[in-house]
C-alpha cells in the first residue's frame, strides 16, 4: 500500500513495519523532524539515553538478549561520533543494529556546517554497511534494506545517515515485499559433501573436541538446541569462547568451561592435544589461540562459519564449511544419525580419562578468605543466589568480566551480554538498560568493575527514568584490575595510573540518581546483601568491596601456548614463567 | 623469535602477485569501501583501475593488482566479497589464461638525434605519437606492464618528462565471461 508522507514519517513507518518496539536515542538539531514524528505516534517507544554511546550499547544488549535488531536514533556530528564506539563494538561481536543518524541538509554537506561530520566516511570501517540517503525516493528502500543487511548472514551494525531536508521532504512510502538484494546473498546451507567428510573425520576421531562461539548464539535458539543434540549424540567434549557461553549448558558433564587466555586448564589442554577440532561459529581470535605456531598442532580442523573471511584467516582449516550454524548443525545431526557406525568408543573413553585428570587440577580454585571478599567468591555467590531465577547477565571489561565468565554458569543462550571483540569498558551498564527494556520482568545484572562502570555511569539516570530495575554489581578493587595484573606480571609491579585515587561513594552516587545503593565489605555479609539487592524492585548499585590484589587465573601468559598456562596455585612463579619477549605485547 | 601473545608475524611465506577483477554496484562510496578495506587491513595495492562497464545495470569493474602470501590473498578475496555492493570477485591469476594490458602516455622532450631515436624506439614498441611539438612528443603505448616499463626506461636518457599510466586491466581468454 502506497502512502504519501514525509521522510521523518517514513522512518517511523518503516520501523513499525519492521516490528521495532523500542528505539534508543538522543535528540538534536538534525533529527528534530524524526523526533516530531515520534511525538505523534505510539507504535515505537523511544528511550532517552544520556550519551549516544549508551544508546548503541543499550541496543546491543537488547539485540543480544532477544535475537532482534537493536535500533538507535542519534543526531548529526557529535551524535554520530559518540555512537562510533558502540558501532565498532557491534561489528566486532556481530550484533545486528540499525543506527539512524541525522545529517545536515544535503545542500550543506561538505560545507563544514554546524554539527556536520562525514558520518558515512567515519562509520564505513565500523559498520557492516552504511548509507547516505540523498533523495526521498531512496529512503523507504534503504530503511528496509538496512534491516535486511543487519540481521542476515553474519549480523552487524548498519548506519543510515538521513539529511534534515530529506526528513522534511514528501514522498511515497511503500513497504517492499520480500526482496532480494542485487548482490548481497549470504549462504545459509553448508556444502553437503564437505559436511559428509567432516562427519567421516569425526567418526574416526580419537581425541575430538567441539570449539564453539558466538555464531551459535547469533544463529538462534535452534542452533543451540541442535548443538546440544550433536554433542550428546557424539559424546565429545565441548568448550566455547567468551561470546559463545550459554549455547551449551554449563551444568552438563561434557562441558569443559571456557577456553582461551583465561579459560580452564581442561579446555585449553584439550585444545592443545585434540586430534579433531570441530569449530562452530567461532573465529580463532588471538585471545583463543595463544601462540599461533603452537596452536593445537596435531589436529584436523573443521570450521563452520557463515562468513567465508573467517576461514583460514589465522589458522589453516582442513574442512571449511560455509553456512549458518543452525543449518549445518541440522545436517550434521541428521548425517550422524543416519549411519550406523558410531564414534570410536574405546578411544573416547581414554580421552575422557585424560580430560578428567586435567579437570582434577581444579584450575578455577582460589584461596577464599574470612576477612576480605574475594571477587571469585562474590560472583560465585551471585550465581548461586540467582541461578534459579530468570536472570540476564551483562558485564563491563576486565578481571570481573573474566571471573564472571568463569564463575557464572550459563544454561541458556542469549543470557550473557559482554563486549568480547572490542573489549569496551562501559558496555555493561547501558547494555543492561537495553536488556531490561526487552525483558521487564527478568532479573538483569551488570557484573561491573568500578573503573569500567564510571565510563557510562550516566545511564543510571536512564534506568531510573524508565523504572528499569537493573542491578549494577560492582566488583570494586579500586584498580583497573586487569591493567594492574599485567603491570604486576609484565612491568615489574610498577602500577602506572591503574589505581583510582578518588572513587565516588557508590552508595551516595546511587542515591543521587534516585536509585538504591548497597555496600558490602565482609564475606559474611555477601549473601544477605545480594538477597537485598534482588528484592529491591528499583535500580541498584551494589558496591562489593573486594581484595584489591587478586589476580585472574588460569592465564596463558604472553608468548605461551595452551599447554603452558599459569594456574592460581601453580608452583612455578609467575615472574619466571613470562619470557622477556612476552613483554612486547599489550 | 616472536613470542608475543598476539599472533606472530607470518613466517616467511612466499609473496605472490595476483590480479583480481571485482564487479561492484556503481554507487557513491563504493571505491572508498574497497580502498578503505585495503588500507584498514594493511593489504597492498600495486595497481587499481575502475570504470562503469554495464551502464544499464550500474555495474563497475575494478581491476586490482595486489601482493601477499597465499593466506593473505585468500583473505583479500573474502573480505572484498563481504562488502555489500560487491557482486563478484574473480582471481584472474588462478582463473585461467588471461590478458593484462595497460595504457601509458609518455612525454619526451628533445631535439636532433635524440628526438629521432625516441621516434624510432616508439615505432619498435608500436607506440603512437598523439601529440607533437618541435621539441617534444607524447607517445601512447599499450601493452603488458613490463613492456611499458622497458619503453619508459629507454625514454629516460632521451629526455623523458613525465608518464601517465592507467594501471592494469585484465580479461580472461576464451569465450566465457567472469
Amino acid at each position: 500500500m502506497n502512502k504519501e508522507m514525509t521522510g521523518a514519517e517514513m522512518v517511523i513507518e518503516a520501523l513499525a513495519d519492521q516490528g521495532v518496539e523500542h528505539l534508543f536515542g538522543y535528540p538534536g538539531g538534525a533529527v528534530l523532524p524524526i523526533y516530531d514524528a515520534l511525538f505523534h505516534q505510539q507504535k515505537v517507544q523511544h528511550i532517552l539515553v544520556r550519551h549516544e554511546q549508551g544508546a548503541v550499547h543499550a541496543a546491543e544488549g537488547y539485540a543480544r538478549s532477544t535475537g532482534k535488531v537493536g535500533c538507535v536514533l542519534v543526531t548529526s556530528g557529535p551524535g554520530a561520533t559518540n555512537a562510533v564506539t558502540g558501532l565498532t563494538d557491534a561489528l566486532m561481536d556481530s550484533t545486528p543494529l540499525v543506527c539512524l543518524t541525522g545529517q545536515v541538509p544535503t545542500h550543506l554537506i561538505g560545507n563544514d556546517a554546524f554539527q556536520e561530520c562525514d558520518t558515512v566516511g567515519i562509520t564505513r570501517p565500523c559498520t557492516k554497511h552504511n548509507y547516505l540517503v540523498k533523495t526521498i525516493d531512496d529512503l523507504p528502500r534503504v530503511l528496509h534494506e538496512a534491516f535486511h543487511i543487519a540481521q542476515s548472514g553474519r549480523p552487524g551494525p548498519v548506519v543510515v545517515d538521513i539529511p534534515k531536508d530529506i526528513q522534511f521532504a514528501k514522498g511515497t512510502y511503500s513497504r517492499p515485499r520480500e526482496f532480494q538484494h542485487k548482490g548481497y546473498r549470504p549462504k545459509l546451507k553448508g556444502d553437503l559433501e564437505r559436511i559428509k567428510s567432516a562427519i567421516e573425520v569425526m567418526r574416526h576421531a580419537k581425541r575430538p573436541l567441539f570449539y564453539t562461539g558466538g555464531g551459535v548464539v547469533n544463529s538462534g535458539p535452534e542452533a543451540s538446541q541442535l548443538l546440544r543434540e550433536l554433542v550428546k549424540l557424539t559424546g565429545f567434549p565441548i568448550t566455547s569462547t567468551l561470546m559463545g557461553l550459554g549455547a551449551y549448558a554449563a551444568s552438563d558433564p561434557q562441558w569443559l568451561g571456557m577456553l582461551g587466555m583465561h579459560g580452564t586448564y581442561e579446555a585449553n589442554m584439550s585444545m592443545h592435544v585434540c586430534d579433531v577440532m570441530i569449530c562452530i561459529g567461532a573465529r580463532f581470535d588471538d585471545r583463543i589461540t595463544g601462540r599461533l605456531d603452537a596452536f593445537s598442532p596435531g589436529s584436523k580442523k573443521i570450521h563452520v562459519d557463515i562468513d567465508p573471511s573467517s576461514i583460514n584467516k589465522n589458522v589453516k582449516i582442513d574442512i571449511p564449511i560455509i553456512g549458518d550454524c543452525a543449518h549445518v548443525l541440522e545436517d550434521m545431526v541428521r548425517l550422524w544419525r543416519s549411519t550406523a557406525m558410531s564414534a570410536d568408543k574405546a578411544a573416547l573413553e581414554a580421552w575422557w580419562k585424560q580430560i578428567d585428570r586435567w579437570r582434577a587440577r581444579k584450575s578455577l580454585a582460589y584461596r577464599n578468605s574470612n576477612e576480605i571478599i574475594k571477587p571469585q567468591y562474590a560472583i560465585s555467590r551471585l550465581y548461586e543466589l540467582t541461578k534459579d531465577r530468570d536472570t540476564y547477565i551483562t558485564t563491563e571489561v576486565g578481571q570481573h568480566q573474566m571471573w564472571a565468565a568463569q564463575f557464572y554458569r550459563f544454561e541458556q543462550p542469549n543470557r550473557w551480554m559482554t563486549s568480547g571483540g572490542l573489549g569496551t569498558m562501559g558496555y555493561g551498564l547501558p547494555a543492561s538498560v537495553g536488556v531490561q527494556m526487552a525483558h521487564p520482568n527478568s532479573l538483569v545484572i551488570d557484573i561491573a568493575g568500578e573503573a569500567s562502570v564510571l565510563m557510562t555511569m550516566q545511564e543510571m539516570s536512564t534506568a531510573v527514568q524508565y523504572e528499569l530495575p537493573i542491578k549494577i554489581f560492582i566488583i570494586n578493587n579500586q584498580y583497573m584490575g586487569m591493567v594492574r595484573q599485567w603491570q604486576e606480571l609484565l612491568h615489574g609491579g610498577r602500577y602506572a595510573h591503574s589505581y583510582t585515587e578518588a572513587l565516588p561513594d557508590f552508595v551516595k552516587l546511587a542515591e543521587a540518581y534516585h536509585a538504591v545503593g548497597i555496600r558490602c565489605e565482609r564475606p559474611g555479609d555477601v549473601d544477605g546483601a545480594i538477597r537485598e539487592m534482588i528484592n529491591v524492585k528499583r535500580p541498584v548499585i551494589f558496591d562489593c568491596v573486594v581484595d584489591p590484589n587478586e589476580n585472574c587465573f588460569p592465564m596463558i601468559p604472553s608468548g605461551r601456548a595452551h599447554n603452558e598456562m599459569l594456574l592460581g596455585d601453580a608452583t612455578v612463579s609467575v615472574e619466571d614463567a613470562i619470557t622477556e619477549e612476552g613483554k612486547v605485547m599489550v | 623469535m616472536n613470542t608475543t601473545h598476539y599472533p606472530a608475524a607470518t613466517v616467511a611465506e612466499r609473496i605472490e602477485t595476483h590480479t583480481l577483477s571485482v564487479l561492484v554496484d556503481n554507487e557513491p562510496g563504493v571505491l572508498a569501501r574497497v580502498i578503505g578495506l585495503f588500507s584498514g587491513r594493511g593489504y597492498n595495492i600495486d595497481s587499481l583501475t575502475v570504470s562503469e562497464t554495464e551502464h544499464e545495470k550500474h555495474l563497475s569493474r575494478i581491476t586490482i593488482v595486489t601482493r601477499g602470501t597465499p593466506m593473505v590473498i585468500e583473505q583479500i578475496k573474502n573480505q572484498l566479497d563481504r562488502l555489500v555492493p560487491v557482486h563478484r570477485v574473480v582471481d584472474m591469476t588462478v582463473a585461467g589464461p588471461r590478458i593484462e594490458r595497460e595504457l601509458a602516455m609518455v612525454k619526451v622532450r628533445g631535439k636532433g638525434e635524440q628526438r629521432m631515436e625516441a621516434l624510432r624506439l616508439a615505432d619498435a614498441f608500436r607506440a603512437r605519437v598523439i601529440d607533437a611539438s618541435t621539441e617534444s612528443f607524447v607517445f601512447e603505448i599499450t601493452g603488458a606492464s613490463d613492456k611499458i616499463e622497458s619503453f619508459v626506461a629507454l625514454m629516460i636518457p632521451l629526455g623523458l618528462v613525465e608518464v601517465s599510466r592507467t594501471g592494469v586491466v585484465a580479461i580472461g581468454r576464451g569465450p566465457d565471461g567472469m
